[in-house]
């Protein structure tokens, strides 16, 4: 037992221990609930940061890794994390506490509450933190439970049909992805994420396995048009279930696609690039758009967190570093932005009771603090450079330009449409005279919100200035799985401008939406 | 330490006054927030004076491009190629717009001391302008590309929260609004011509990219796969970033959020939408002079736009009856004069004009400011005059501003305001460049020239001159007051009669109504304090003497200008002698406007008061779409404001709601519904049935296995 | 006598019980401890052949397996009668024609 090979291990259970002490506290002891949860996530964070502090990030494997025989002949217990994973573990770390302290005044059925939250961070952190396929699935499905749950009994009015539309919508798609996991299976014949990493499946199966975690990780990401889900489970989730579907959950598919599609199926995600770039355009643009008709808070949140991962899907497969870095760090900021506006929404819903937008306005008048925090997160959901949200937005886009122009111009007018939509809800809610009599003796936050909010909002701007902590520890992983990815699709290795400016002097980059796989015929003359 | 004390003590201002401004109160935030930028100003003039007057920046390396001061802060992105630090970077350039920046910036602080003493939210205006100062300064110190954005949105935030700072009011907040996303959209073109830039250029800090722009000399331009076209990549690369140059100078097709920006206070207004933040494009275009100079196209566009931006709103100022607005369309105008002036290659004109145009149009709005104090924060011109008897120092400071602004001066000497010398050197620089381009900028400089006198020379008559026409004395008739009417401009008495402007008036009443004001506005109207005079006044030296100090540095002969920028612009040496050398005619052309326009205005509004409302009332059209500002915001809201929205709310209701949702997913929950209801029928309760159905399976698994012959 | 009584008398015997067994269930429309008793019967034509085959392949774990079976039944009808009781003092009969909520 060293710190090596039992981190990992600790990490992924201690949550569930603690939901086991939770099972044995009396229901009515809600003091000793609310603190219980609280250490053990405290504790768990804790040690995600020991494990980014241990994390040497110019390593491009997998670290603190454990592999132990389990069931049967392939299925084993093995964990360990590379630069792209242990991100998350730390996120999913960071952002529970401040879902526990802000479900502090949760009314009905605390205990049971907590419970399932806590064993929602175990499902979570093993998503990241495991290495054997057979486990990814069963984390990755048993995420589903936990929010069904959350949704389902804490949510608000329609939240049956929203939690069966959310599982059913979810579940469709990962059935698809177990098929998948299957043929790998019989294909390399392990379930061993490590070794399948480095198994070349034939052209042709990697078409359909492709397709098959296509469908389940695009309907998780969500990708326009399997975005459907998401604003309806937003809007009936409970606050701190909002959180955890928008920071963490919706994650699990770009994770999914830097796990899985990029180095397991280079061929077919090449061949499949222009369709994934059209999917992500459409989402920026489109459910930009929406977002700026919304009615709801909780609703233009949800619209606009897909937009994001737009860029998110965007930069994956744009296939370079620019790219695939941006995407991490979208992923990461949009995990921190987007938990916080919901927190945020979360601090008026508890006092007002209605997400309607019209019901608000002039908060600042009463709410300075409040509307401080608000204008931050606003600022980087708009991608303003200083914040995180910026770093994320403009490299996906600048990876992606050097692939396709036409997509990099499309993905850039989510530039103006996110200001648009951002604004108009902070203007509806924030500015303007206080007129409304319900919002007269509203109070402005107070020492819990304000302990959840203002780290987010350090977390926030620290890594607008100074994104180098969360670059850093995905280099290498990043560049490993760039170089590797295109290797096997014959592109250029990387976005060296180097290399790539010597086609560009003579004959232009040879790209264009209509063109199919276009980003290997662009690096061809540059071989030659 | 000396830039970095410039650049962050203003940063330092703005957290303190921001976050801790509640606790320390607000006079500790002003004087905390105006200190400091008043150190930063004064160590800004003492990295200027050196270039300026000795041998050049101080501590400077040249590393054969230019005479530069880096100061590294700390990493930001790095990502493969992609290596972003934070760094400041001094030349001359720089230099020059660090003096402009926190001379004015720390100028309106003081001024603003007085003229928001009313507020409530003082600290947090002062921690915004405090902000504004340094989002503006981490601009123009950019060491590459994406510093430059960061300060470019910064300045936008910081501008967007000082419009809107008086957040109960629609009007201020739907102007905020209006200016970040039509900044945005500007940003849109600048973002893309980044992208652009590091890919053609494969640097993203300056340095590396004018080096690689500079060996296109010898390898031939690249050309560019660029949506479905093969271009020129220099020419793409300039015109989006030019596209952001435009939204932020507020150029024509996306200027349509500056005048709306005057609902901000109007400190707010001298500093950033006159001054300062406005003039972020000019300073990109200037900064990126060796890029821009590979794309004769791209300087065309700049030249073209540059030139109907300064005819447009000379246009639309004309008519305008809102004291602040009038200037904020000079302000548009004036800046369409610095784009030609880049176009044509003259950058140190432009830079010039950027500079002389700060302090005069400084001292204009702050004067506007003082008027607006003076008579309880009305703004609409129609109900002011004669104001030059209650406020002679505002006054006499307006009068400076506008003798610079409408560049009065002797051609061929070195007599005149500061607006003279910078606005020639454009015009002779535009009549110089030659070709259709040229002429056709030139002529239209000149028109605007000739309309800039009138407006301005409108403003200063219906405000100062005349009667007043305020609640109390609005109809009352002639005012049998001689004594005031004789001004040391023009020695003809006035005459008094009260409708100088009625018909106008008529026509387009807006919501500034004449009465709100308890008793008269006019009566009550006092001199500013001096915490607001005294800023005028500097202000006012410097738009009196900046011209004729600074001509040699920025105009006179190339050897000058080479020496003084250190290779911090690119400097075209034959359109500099060709506008030594133009015709006597050509220098002559911008006086000859402005006296024109001098006349008509004093005629017009001084002399025949009744002219403009009959001019008005027999061209009911044109008059109409000036007022409306060629109904460019009516356009927009046409074109793209309304089709968003309505294919927001068709994706949203049609594609979302009825086709995804009602017929996909729920319907095929539905489908599955209409089966099982079918299905389920076979389940009738009784356990009978089901141990008889048992029965019947095992039996025929049993027949089968026995007919297969398998078991038996 | 000479009557041999051999393994298929026992299997006989064990047919019929559960072939009653089975009838007792799905043509009773009766009573719910009738079928109750109908599973017994079915359960003891089981043990019947267990015991039998035993006792013929001379295996004891088929007698093993009866027991364990005879332990299960007993458990088996204990809960069911308990259900009976609830549901009767719930619904007030226990008539078969009564119990059919699980019908879609």
């Amino acid at each position: 037992m060293t710190f090596e090979n039992s981190i990992l291990t600790l990490l992924t259970w201690l949550p569930v221990l603690g939901a086991a002490i939770l099972l044995l506290t009396p229901k009515t002891a809600l003091n000793a609930i609310r603190w219980i949860s609280l250490i053990v996530t405290i504790v768990v964070f804790s040690l995600s940061l020991a494990l980014w502090q241990a994390f040497d990030p110019s390593s491009a494997g997998f670290q603190f890794v454990v592999d132990l025989p389990w069931i049967g002949d392939s299925i084993g217990y093995r964990v360990g994390v590379d630069g792209i994973s242990v991100l998350f573990v730390v996120l999913t770390a960071l952002l529970m506490p401040a879902v526990v302290v802000s479900s502090w005044e949760v009314d009905s059925r605390l205990k049971e509450y907590m419970i399932v939250f806590l064993v929602l961070e175990t499902l979570m952190i093993g998503v990241f933190t495991t290495l054997d396929l057979a486990m990814f699935y069963v984390f990755f499905e048993g995420t589903l439970l936990p929010m069904f749950l959350i949704i389902g009994i804490w949510g608000g009015s329609a939240r049956i049909q929203a939690a069966y539309k959310f599982f059913f919508y979810t579940f469709i798609g990962s059935v698809l992805m177990l098929l998948a996991m299957m043929a790998m299976y019989w294909d390399a014949g392990t379930t061993d994420i490590v070794r399948l990493l480095g198994h070349d499946f034939p052209v042709g199966m990697q078409t359909w396995l492709w397709l098959a975690f296509f469908a389940s990780l695009a309907v998780k990401m969500p990708m326009w048009p399997f975005h459907r889900w998401l604003p309806e489970a937003h809007v009936q989730a409970p606050t701190a279930g909002s959180v955890i579907l928008a920071a963490i959950l919706l994650k699990l598919g770009g994770y999914g696609f830097l796990r899985f599609s990029l180095p397991m199926f280079p061929d077919a995600s090449a061949q499949f690039a222009n369709f994934v770039f059209l999917l992500s355009v459409a989402a920026i643009i489109l459910t930009s758009l929406v977002a700026l008709v919304q009615t709801d808070i909780k609703k233009l949140i949800a619209y606009s967190s897909v937009a994001h991962m737009g860029f998110v899907t965007m930069g994956i497969f744009a296939g370079n570093a620019l790219g695939i870095q941006g995407a991490m760090f979208q992923m990461i900021s949009h995990g921190i932005v987007s938990g916080a506006l919901f927190l945020c929404v979360g601090v008026i819903y508890d006092r007002m009771h209605t997400r309607e937008i019209s019901a608000y306005g002039g908060l600042v008048e009463r709410m300075p603090q409040y509307a401080f925090a608000f204008m931050v997160f606003t600022m980087a959901n708009v991608g303003l450079p200083g914040t995180s949200g910026f770093v994320g937005e403009f490299l996906t886009m600048m990876g992606v330009f050097q692939v396709n122009t036409w997509v990099a111009f499309g993905a850039a007018f989510g530039v103006i449409f996110s200001a648009c939509y951002a604004l108009w809800l902070y203007r509806r809610t924030i500015f303007g005279a206080l007129t409304k009599e319900s919002l007269k003796g509203i109070l402005d936050l107070n020492l819990r919100e304000k302990v959840v909010l203002y780290p987010l909002i350090v977390l926030t701007v620290v890594f607008g200035f100074y994104p180098a902590p969360i670059l850093d520890t995905t280099a290498a992983a990043v560049d490993n799985l760039v170089a590797h990815y295109s290797e096997s699709t014959g592109r250029n290795p990387a976005v060296d401008l180097a290399d790539e400016r010597a086609p560009l002097e003579y004959v232009a980059p040879a790209e264009g939406a209509e063109q199919p796989a276009a980003e290997e015929h662009a690096a061809e003359p540059a071989a030659h | 330490m000396i830039i970095q004390a410039i650049v962050f003590l203003p940063l330092i201002g703005a957290l303190v006054a921001g976050l801790l401004g509640r606790s320390i109160g607000h006079r500790p935030s002003e004087f905390i927030t105006t200190g400091l930028l008043l150190i930063a100003a004064v160590l800004s003039w003492v990295v200027f004076i050196p270039v300026a007057f000795g041998d050049g920046l101080v501590g400077a390396t040249g590393d054969g491009h230019a005479a530069v001061i880096k100061v590294e802060v700390m990493r930001w992105i790095q990502v493969g190629d992609l290596d972003l630090r934070w760094i400041l970077r001094v030349d001359t350039l720089t230099a020059i717009m660090l003096v402009v920046v926190n001379t004015v910036s720390a100028l309106v602080h003081v001024y603003s001391i007085g003229y928001m003493h009313e507020d409530p939210h003082r600290s947090r205006f002062f921690a915004y302008l405090s902000l504004f100062t340094f989002a503006m300064l981490m601009l123009v110190t950019a060491d590459n590309f994406l510093q430059m954005f960061f300060g470019w949105e910064g300045v936008g935030l910081a501008s967007y929260l000082l419009i809107g700072f008086w957040y109960t009011k629609p009007s201020a907040n739907a102007a905020a609004m209006k200016a970040f996303v039509v900044n945005r959209v500007g940003d849109f073109g600048f973002a893309l011509g980044i992208f652009g830039a590091f890919f053609v250029l494969g640097h993203i800090d300056f340095d590396g990219a004018f080096h690689a722009a500079d060996e296109f000399a010898t390898t031939g331009l690249p050309v560019i796969q660029f949506l479905a076209w093969q271009l020129d990549a220099m020419t793409v690369v300039c015109l989006l970033l030019f596209m952001g140059a435009m939204g932020k100078s507020a150029q024509f097709l996306l200027h349509t959020w500056l005048p709306d920006a005057m609902e901000g206070p109007t400190p707010v207004s001298a500093l950033i939408h006159a001054a300062t933040m406005v003039t972020a494009g000019v300073f990109m275009v200037a900064r990126l002079s060796p890029l821009f100079e590979t794309s004769p196209v791209a300087l065309t566009v700049v030249i073209v736009i540059g030139a109907i931006t300064a005819f447009f709103a000379a246009t639309v100022g004309l008519v305008q009856n809102d004291i602040k607005r009038v200037i904020a369309y000079s302000t548009c105008s004036q800046l369409g004069y610095m784009f030609v002036a880049l176009g044509v290659g003259a950058y140190s004109a432009g830079v010039f004009h950027l500079f002389t145009h700060a302090f005069f149009k400084a001292l204009l709005f702050l004067g506007a400011g003082s008027v607006i104090h003076a008579m309880h924060h009305e703004q609409d011109m129609r109900n002011m005059g004669g104001l030059a008897r209650k406020i002679p120092i505002t006054y006499a400071m307006m009068m400076i501003g506008t003798l610079a602004l409408t560049g009065v001066g002797i051609p061929g000497t070195n007599f005149g305001f500061a607006g003279f010398f910078s606005k020639d050197a454009i015009i002779e620089s535009a009549y110089a460049f030659g070709g259709n381009v040229g002429s056709f900028a030139f002529w239209m400089l000149v028109v605007a020239a000739l309309f800039t006198s009138f407006y301005s020379w409108r403003l200063v008559h219906l405000t100062f001159h005349g009667s007043p026409r305020d609640a109390q004395h609005h109809g009352e008739g002639p005012h049998p007051d001689p004594t005031h009417t004789a001004h040391e401009t023009h020695e003809e008495p006035i005459d008094d009669s009260n409708a100088p402007d009625h018909a106008h008036a008529a026509h387009a009443h807006d919501d500034h109504g004449h009465d709100h004001h308890h008793g008269s506005a006019y009566d009550n109207a006092h001199e500013s304090p001096n915490v607001m005079l005294v800023p005028l006044y500097v202000l006012a030296v410097g738009a009196v003497l900046a011209g004729v100090v600074f001509y040699g540095m920025f105009f006179h002969d190339v050897e000058h200008i080479e020496h003084f920028f250190a290779g911090s612009i690119y400097v075209d040496h034959q359109i500099i002698e060709d506008a030594h050398h133009v015709p006597t005619w050509v220098k002559w052309s911008a006086t000859i406007a402005m006296i024109i326009g001098f006349v008509t205005a004093w005629y017009m509004y001084i002399r025949r008061p009744e002219v403009p409302g009959r001019i008005a009332a027999t061209n009911p059209g044109l008059y109409q779409f000036l007022l409306n500002k060629w109904y460019f915001d009516q356009l927009y809201d046409r074109i793209f404001v309304r089709p968003a929205l309505w294919i927001g709310n068709a994706i949203w209701k049609g594609f979302d709601d009825w086709l995804v949702d009602g017929k996909i997913t729920e319907g095929l929950g539905r489908r599955v519904q209409n089966v099982t209801s079918w299905v389920v029928k076979l389940q009738s309760g009784y356990l009978y049935h089901y141990a008889f159905a048992m029965l019947i399976g095992i039996a025929a698994l049993l027949t089968w296995a026995i007919a297969a012959g398998g078991l038996i | 006598m000479g009557l041999e009584i051999g393994l298929g008398h026992y299997l006989t015997v064990a047919a019929i019980l559960f072939t009653l067994g089975v009838f007792g269930i799905f043509i009773n429309r009766k009573n719910i401890i009738v079928i109750l008793m109908s599973v017994e019967l079915i359960l003891l034509a089981v043990n019947l052949n267990l015991v039998a085959f035993s006792a013929h392949l001379a295996d004891l774990q088929g007698q093993v397996f009866a027991l364990m079976i005879l332990t299960v039944a007993a458990a088996e009808a204990a809960i069911g009668l308990a259900i009976l009781v609830i549901f009767y003092r719930n619904r007030g009969s226990i008539a078969v024609e009564d119990v059919n909520m699980m019908k879609g």
